[in-house]
C-alpha cells in the first residue's frame, strides 16, 4: 500500500483521492483535481507535497480519503504508477472498460470525430 | 412466498428519507466523512476503487419477480446494466453516484427491498439453502426462521455496535448446503426422538485471515427458544468480544480464546434469563410467517415430452444432468441458471437477464426466484413439462450454461478490480480457468470440483472452502495467488491446506491444470470426485504435480 508515502525526488509522488459526489478516482493538480492521472502533479519535495495534503484534505466536501501514491516521472515528463493497485485505478476494471477513463475516451473519440 | 407488507415499506421510506437527509449534510460540508461513513455503511454504501458500491440484502436469498424487476431498474437507471450476485446471497451494484443512492433506496422500498445492515457491525443477512422449501431431503423450510431472524434483529438497539459483524446461516437439512460451519452462528433444523422441530446450533466458526469452523455449541434447541438462545450467545459476544483489536473481534476468536466450555456455560446462565423475558409472542409471529412461506400449490400433471426432449437434445439433457436438483413433489425439479458462463464475470447478471429470470419465475416457476451463495440463482419450483421451455429462454439470454457444480463453476469475489480492501484480482483468475478447461473440453470428464478465489485474506470468495482455493496476494508488488487444497463447505466442514509457495498470475491455470491431471491419472474411477481422491491419497501426489515445474526448472 502507498498511504503515507513521503515523496522524495528519486521516489516522487502524486496526491489522489476519490470523487466525493460522484466516487471516482481523482488526481491534485494546482490546488485543484482532475479526473485524468496524465494531468496530475508530480510532487518531489516532501514539504510541498505536505502542504499540499493539508489543502486536500481541507477539500474533504469535494473528495474522500486523499493520499500520497508513489509515482515516477515517465519518458513523456508525465507521471505513472509504481504499484498496480494505482494502474488499476487509473485503467478501471479489467472484466468491463468501465469507469470515468471509458467516458473520457469516449468523449476524445467524439470530439476527434467532430 | 413472503411477500413485502405496506407497513414495512413505510419504514423503509422513512430509512431511505434519512439517508437522503444524511447525503445532503455531507454535501454541504455539515457532515464530515468520519461522521458520514458510518451512516452510509448502515445503509450498506461502501466506497471501492474506482466508485461507490451499493449493496442490497436478499433476505435468506428470497426474492420475487417484481423485486427481481426493481433490481434490474436499478441496474439500468443508476449504474451500468448488470449487478453483481455475491456469497452471501445479496445484489452488489458497482457503478451508483452518491448523489443518486437515495433515489435507489426509494426505488428499493417500493417493492420491499433495502440495504440495511448490509455493513457494519451488526448481524447481516441471514443466509439459507437456496433450495430451501423445494429439497426433497428437507427437515423443514428454513426461510420463515431466516425471516424471524431478520425481524428480530433488524434495527434492534442492543445489536448495533457489535464488536465486529455477525453472520447466521440455516439449514434446512442434514445436507448443509448453507456452509452454517463457517458462520458465527450456524442452525441446523433437525426433529427430536417425539418428531418435535429445534436446531442444532454452530458458533464460531468463520473464514477470514484466521479461519476457523465452528462448533456445536448445543446439540437440540427446541423451536421456540431460538431468539432467546440467539439473544444469549450475542450477549455473551457483545461483553466479552474483543475491541482492542479488529483481528480478533469475530465470535470465533472469542470462542477459540475462551473455549467452548466457558462460553456454554455464559451462554446457557445468560438464556434463563433471555427466555424469561419472552412471552410467546415471537412464536406466534413465527406461525404467521410459517403460513407466509407455505408450498405452493404444486400440479399433479404428467411429465409431458420432457424424456422425449433429453433424448432428443443433447443439449438440454446435459443441462438436466447439471443443473437440476431432486425437488419434493412429484414431477417437479429446482432449476439451478448458472452465471458463470466460461469468460463471463463469475456472479454478474445483466438488467435484461434479471428481467427474464423475473418472467421465468412468474410463468413457470410460482413466483419464486432464489440467489444461491455460489453466485448463481435457482428457480426452485419448476414442473418437468416445462423444463425444455425453461431451457430455450434461458438460452435466450445466454443462461443456459450447463456447469453448476463443475470447474467453470467457481466462485470469486470481485477482487481489484472492484475492492478498495482487495490485494489481487480474482476475476481474470476465474475467466481463465474456465476458458482454460472449456479449451480442454475436460469439464464433463473431470465431474464435480469447487474451485473458490478470493482477491484478499478476507476471504469473501470462501477460498478456504474450495476443494482448490486460490488467494491473491500483494508479493512485494507484484500479484501472488496462494494455492489451498481440501477445502470443503458442504458434507465434511474443512479449511483448505496450502501445499506450499505461492504463484504468479500467469502460472496459475497452469498450476491449477496441473493438479487435475494429477487428479485425473489417480482417481479410482471416474465416479470418484476431486475432493475425495484427494482425502483418500492427502497431499503429497498434488503437491509434487503442483511443484513439477518448479522442481524441474
Amino acid at each position: 500500500m502507498s498511504k503515507g508515502f513521503t515523496p522524495t525526488p528519486a521516489k516522487p509522488a502524486v496526491i489522489t483521492a476519490n470523487d466525493l459526489r460522484l466516487g471516482h478516482c481523482v488526481w491534485m493538480r494546482d490546488g485543484g483535481w482532475t479526473a485524468d492521472p496524465r494531468e496530475a502533479e508530480l510532487f518531489e519535495d516532501e514539504a510541498i507535497a505536505e502542504l499540499a495534503m493539508i489543502e486536500a484534505i481541507r477539500q474533504s466536501n469535494i473528495v474522500v480519503g486523499p493520499y500520497l501514491a508513489e509515482a515516477r516521472r515517465g519518458q513523456d515528463g508525465r507521471p505513472e504508477p509504481t504499484h498496480f493497485r494505482e494502474a488499476f485505478r487509473r485503467r478501471g476494471p479489467s472484466n468491463y472498460f468501465h469507469g470515468i477513463q471509458a467516458e473520457l475516451a469516449q468523449s476524445d473519440t467524439e470530439a476527434s470525430h467532430v | 412466498m413472503f411477500d413485502a407488507r405496506p407497513q414495512h415499506n413505510e419504514y423503509l421510506r422513512h430509512r431511505a428519507q434519512q439517508f437522503r437527509a444524511q447525503v445532503a449534510r455531507r454535501l454541504d460540508g455539515s457532515l464530515t466523512e468520519d461522521e458520514f461513513r458510518p451512516l452510509r455503511l448502515m445503509n450498506g454504501v461502501y466506497l471501492q476503487l474506482h466508485a461507490y458500491m451499493l449493496r442490497v440484502a436478499i433476505p435468506y436469498g428470497t426474492i420475487s419477480p417484481d423485486q427481481m424487476r426493481t433490481l434490474a431498474l436499478l441496474a439500468e437507471k443508476w449504474d451500468k446494466g448488470y449487478g453483481h450476485w455475491t456469497t452471501r446471497q445479496n445484489i452488489q451494484y458497482n457503478w451508483p453516484k452518491l448523489v443518486d443512492i437515495p433515489d435507489m433506496l426509494d426505488a428499493l422500498a417500493e417493492v420491499g427491498l433495502h440495504a440495511i445492515q448490509t455493513s457494519g457491525n451488526t448481524i447481516r443477512n441471514t443466509t439459507t439453502d437456496a433450495f430451501a422449501g423445494a429439497a426433497a431431503d428437507e427437515v423443514a423450510d428454513p426461510r420463515p426462521y431466516g425471516e424471524l431472524i431478520r425481524q428480530w434483529s433488524t434495527d434492534h438497539a442492543e445489536y448495533q455496535f457489535l464488536p465486529r459483524k455477525f453472520k447466521i446461516a440455516i439449514t434446512g437439512s442434514e445436507h448443509d448446503r448453507a456452509v452454517i460451519a463457517a458462520h458465527d452462528i450456524g442452525l441446523r433444523l433437525k426433529r427430536d426422538a417425539e418428531g418435535g422441530i429445534g436446531y442444532q446450533v454452530w458458533v464460531g466458526g468463520g473464514l477470514g485471515r484466521t479461519p476457523m469452523i465452528g462448533q456445536v455449541v448445543r446439540e437440540f434447541l427446541p423451536e421456540a427458544d431460538l431468539l432467546p438462545y440467539l439473544e444469549a450467545i450475542i450477549a455473551v459476544y457483545n461483553l466479552s468480544g474483543r475491541r482492542d483489536n479488529k483481528y480478533k473481534a469475530r465470535i470465533k476468536i472469542t470462542v477459540a480464546e475462551r473455549g467452548l466450555d466457558v462460553i456454554r456455560d455464559e451462554v446457557e446462565a445468560e438464556f434463563i434469563n433471555r427466555r424469561a423475558a419472552f412471552a410467546g409472542v415471537d412464536q406466534d409471529y413465527l406461525a404467521a410467517l410459517k403460513a407466509m412461506f407455505a408450498a405452493p400449490t404444486f400440479r399433479v400433471a404428467p411429465e409431458g415430452d420432457y424424456e422425449a426432449q433429453r433424448a432428443a437434445n443433447p443439449a438440454f439433457r446435459s443441462w438436466t444432468d447439471t443443473n437440476l436438483s431432486a425437488h419434493k413433489a412429484p414431477g417437479y425439479a429446482s432449476v439451478k441458471v448458472s452465471f458463470k458462463a466460461p469468460g463471463q464475470t463469475p456472479g454478474d447478471a445483466s438488467a435484461a437477464q434479471m428481467r427474464v429470470l423475473a418472467d421465468l419465475a412468474q410463468r413457470y416457476g410460482h413466483s419464486d426466484l432464489r440467489i444461491s451463495h455460489d453466485q448463481n440463482v435457482v428457480l426452485p419450483h419448476v414442473h418437468k413439462s416445462d423444463l425444455f421451455a425453461v431451457y430455450q429462454e434461458l438460452k435466450g439470454a445466454g443462461l443456459h450454461t450447463a456447469n453448476a457444480g463443475l470447474i467453470s463453476d467457481i466462485i470469486a469475489c470481485p477482487g481489484m478490480d472492484y475492492c478498495a480492501l482487495a490485494t489481487a484480482r480474482s476475476i481474470p483468475i476465474a475467466q481463465e480457468i474456465a476458458e482454460h478447461f472449456r479449451a480442454r473440453d475436460l469439464e464433463d470428464d473431470i465431474g464435480k470440483i469447487d474451485i473458490r478465489i478470493s482477491g484478499c485474506i478476507n476471504a469473501c470468495g470462501h477460498h478456504h472452502l474450495g476443494h482448490i482455493g486460490i488467494l491473491g496476494l500483494d508479493r512485494a508488488g507484484v500479484e501472488n495467488y496462494q494455492i489451498t487444497l481440501g477445502g470443503d463447505g458442504y458434507e465434511i466442514p474443512q479449511i483448505g491446506q496450502k501445499p506450499g509457495a505461492g504463484f504468479p498470475a500467469e502460472e496459475v491455470v497452469g498450476a491449477v491444470d496441473r493438479l487435475i491431471n494429477a487428479y485425473l491419472d489417480l482417481r479410482s474411477s471416474p465416479e470418484e470426485r476431486f475432493i475425495d481422491a484427494y482425502r483418500r491419497v492427502g497431499m503429497a501426489p498434488f503437491k509434487a504435480a503442483l511443484y513439477e515445474t518448479a522442481a524441474h526448472a
